[in-house]
């Protein structure tokens, strides 16, 4: 379940000189580690503990997160575009699972 | 994303149900501390008080209280999942922008919620995402800016029904 597509939302064309918005979301239970089983044992925590997000190899957002981040993670944030090119965004969970999805973006 | 929504919804109800065992016997999960022990920065060490968090953030710097809002419904009915939207004033060039915005739960077990990173070519300091409240209690966002100057913002929200916040 931790390896689920996430989901990418970008404009499917910009400016140079724009701000735009990105929107991510991927599927994970997000574990706080708080919680016990009806026989008294403690759920290991797990939780995507970093996010990233990288255009044309440069990063220009970046989240470090704790259990206070609901399940299914949603993370909306901003780039200035520079020039066409691609996104590359990761997740990485604490039990090491790493997720990337990379999104094109076109200028024009 | 309806589908993906209804899923979100089952699940957290079966969390919900969990939550209630899990409160029983809550005073053991301080135990915990040793599972975070390979966790990058802020994660460390869980942070349970919140004038402990904010001295690991601003040392002895005082904050403004200006410039940063944050959109947080003044009420919330599930707990598990509360949106939020966070936003600094800052032109974001090289010589004046945000670095870094922390985002406090001042009554959750562990009041570290979560510290977005910026850089120029963010082009705008602002950042939404969905977070768990355990209870009633005040929101704090602090950012840190290029200058080493910081600022603060505070919300009080209402929690009806309580997420099992960590």
């Amino acid at each position: 379940m931790s390896a689920a597509k996430p989901r990418i939302r970008v404009p499917d064309k910009a400016k140079v000189g724009d701000v735009i918005e990105i929107k991510t979301l991927v599927q994970h239970v997000m574990e706080t580690g708080n919680r016990k089983t009806a026989d008294g044992k403690v759920v290991p925590r797990n939780i995507i503990n970093t996010f990233t997000a990288s255009f044309n190899g440069k990063e220009f957002f970046k989240a470090d997160i704790l259990p206070g981040i609901s399940a299914n993670p949603y993370l909306a944030f901003f780039m200035k575009v520079p020039g066409a090119g691609e996104f590359e965004f990761t997740w990485l969970d604490d039990a090491g699972v790493k997720i990337s999805q990379k999104a094109p973006l076109a200028v024009g | 994303m309806p589908g993906e929504r209804n899923a979100m919804t089952q699940r957290m109800e079966i969390e919900v149900l969990g939550r209630r065992t899990f409160l029983i016997g809550a005073g053991a999960s301080l135990a915990l501390a040793a599972f975070l022990a390979d966790l990058p920065a802020l994660a460390q060490e869980p942070v349970r008080s919140i004038d402990e968090a904010m001295k690991k953030v601003l040392g002895d710097a005082t904050p403004a209280e200006s410039g940063i809002t944050l959109e947080i419904p003044e009420i919330a009915e599930n707990g598990n999942t509360v949106p939020f939207t966070l936003s600094v004033e800052s032109p974001m060039t090289d010589a004046s922008h945000v670095k870094t915005l922390h985002i406090f739960a001042s009554g959750n077990p562990q009041v570290g919620v979560a510290t977005f990173t910026f850089t120029p070519a963010s082009g705008k300091a602002a950042v939404s995402s969905r977070m768990r409240l355990a209870r009633t209690q005040d929101v704090i966002a602090v950012a840190a800016l290029s200058d080493g100057k910081f600022l603060i913002g505070k919300r009080n929200v209402k929690v009806t029904i309580g997420g099992c916040g960590g």
